[in-house]
């Protein structure tokens, strides 16, 4: 069972959380411009990283937000927990869960 | 003491040293990777051909399934490479030469809603439509076939109804890789264990033209993939990407018991499939993690959610204990169907995808890619499983469809 530190309800039992995949990945800017083979690589496609990995994660049974985390696919080491809609952090500054206040 | 320790039996295959140089290397020497080489040497000719495997021989998902054959799947395209597989592993101990305990016990899919019935009444339409034996049973029939599944409707989900194929049952998973193993080497493929592949070789077309080994480069007039959880660690190597997400998926096995346990149960709706192996554990099946992960175990919460779905089922396995939970890495689809065929890099070929069901599918895994890769092009049953459904949205839907939550 995974321990995550939801940014804004703290530390809870993975069984609070839904699971949403790959973090960042936008809707294209352009659908129109896509050819079969782009649209469908963005709907079918997602990175499966051996190690780090940015992923979305719900708090279901809690505040009910969506959030983002890196975590390593093999030690399921949590770097980084941050908002929807922030960059990954760098390498460089990946305190543990550095949104909470 | 050495002295005193018997004489090893005899290795059922070689271990050679990697040629410079093969027709075919195929990555992965699990039970799809080893049907492949088999298939390859003895419908094709293709001898030249050496399996590539990082760890042991057939120590990944082939050592972690719940060795259930069935056939009973919804889609057509699904059905019929199943079907193919269950016709095969009907033929192989015998051409094998190898009794692998392939045992046709039976499945019964239970139905616990008026969802469940409408599916399964479906379904077993469908297989009968396609060649494939079904049929459907009500509580009491259910209970005539398998007295210990509690049918009574006082449980918090009652067991409405259930489909059959009596034709499904279990094999012994180590004995049918090791029987694959044998016969391929006595073909002269070579099974070349301890051996990671770290990268591959290109020409200047981009062409794959061999691979680069912990054991030094070989070369390969064609790379067949066979890596299941790992496929996306390979590919990644050269740019391939590929619409396939890791899971760690979990199984377990109770201390041997008695037999109680005639066939195979397996529950969409509560989650949960379990066997008795001969020897007397029960083995049953968990749910994946829904996180990516390529660390072999899981979440012991799924394995709680799994008992308590087994234990209202069957109240008899209240005082058995568990003696080993495990996990294997499932690489699943968005259609919980397979991905075989080529691949837009030349001379390089996967076969991954199959999720949390690539053990009924061996030999027709096997014999497809093998097909696939000797000529190049997609065999008639691989078709419909290429790659390029994603692009043309062709999906084969298994997703709820093939009798088992994924």
């Amino acid at each position: 069972m995974l321990l995550i530190a939801c940014p804004w309800c703290g530390e809870r039992d993975e069984t609070e959380f839904h699971y949403g995949g790959q973090a960042h990945v936008a809707y294209p800017a352009d659908p129109e411009a896509l050819t079969d083979v782009e649209w469908g690589a963005y709907l079918f496609v997602r990175d499966n990283p051996k190690g780090d990995f940015a992923e979305r994660w719900v708090h279901t049974a809690g505040c009910r937000r969506w959030f983002n985390v890196v975590r390593h696919t093999v030690t399921h080491d949590i770097s980084a927990v941050y908002p929807a809609g922030q960059p990954r952090p760098s390498q460089e500054s990946r305190p543990q869960n550095e949104v909470t206040a | 003491m050495p002295d005193q320790l018997p004489e090893h039996p005899d290795w059922l295959w070689r271990t050679p040293d990697p040629k410079p140089s093969y027709d075919v290397v195929v990555v992965g020497a699990g039970g799809h990777g080893l049907a492949t080489a088999y298939y390859l040497a003895r419908n094709h000719g293709i001898s030249n051909v050496a399996v590539l495997e990082r760890g042991w021989l057939a120590g990944g998902n082939m050592a972690r399934n719940t060795t259930i054959i069935r056939s009973n799947y919804l889609c057509e395209e699904s059905a019929a490479i199943y079907e193919h597989a269950l016709k095969l592993w009907e033929g192989l101990p015998q051409e094998l030469e190898y009794d692998f305990l392939f045992s046709q016990r039976g499945v019964l899919n239970l139905a616990h809603t008026l969802q469940d019935v409408r599916e399964g009444m479906r379904r077993v339409g469908a297989n009968r439509l396609g060649g494939v034996d079904a049929e459907w049973l009500d509580p009491d029939e259910v209970r005539a076939f398998c007295p210990i599944v509690n049918t009574s409707p006082d449980v918090r989900y009652p067991v409405l109804g259930a489909t059959l194929q009596p034709r499904a049952g279990i094999a012994k998973h180590d004995h049918v890789a090791w029987a694959l193993a044998r016969a391929a080497d006595a073909h002269g493929v070579d099974l070349i264990q301890n051996c990671e592949v770290t990268g591959f070789v290109r020409d200047s077309d981009g062409a794959v033209v061999g691979v680069e080994t912990t054991r030094g480069r070989i070369a390969a007039g064609r790379v067949a993939l066979a890596a299941a959880g790992h496929t996306s660690t390979l590919t990644d190597l050269l740019g391939l990407r590929l619409p396939i997400q890791s899971h760690p998926l979990q199984a377990l096995v109770s201390e041997l018991l008695e037999p109680v346990h005639p066939t195979v149960v397996m529950s969409n709706h509560v989650h949960v499939y379990v066997s008795q192996a001969h020897k007397g554990e029960l083995v049953m099946g968990a749910g994946i993690d829904s996180y990516n992960g390529y660390g072999q175990r899981g979440s012991f919460h799924q394995i709680e959610h799994q008992m308590a779905a087994a234990l209202e089922l069957f109240p008899i396995f209240a005082r058995a204990h568990v003696l080993r939970t495990w996990g294997g890495i499932v690489d699943v689809t968005p259609d919980a169907s397979p991905i075989i065929g080529p691949t837009p890099v030349e001379n390089l070929y996967v076969n991954c995808g199959w999720g949390t069901g690539g053990f009924k599918a061996t030999p027709a895994s096997g014999w497809v890619y093998a097909d696939t890769i000797a000529h190049g092009r997609p065999h008639p049953l691989a078709a419909p499983f290429a790659l390029e459904r994603f692009t043309t949205g062709a999906l084969i839907d298994e997703h709820g469809a093939a009798a088992v939550a994924h």
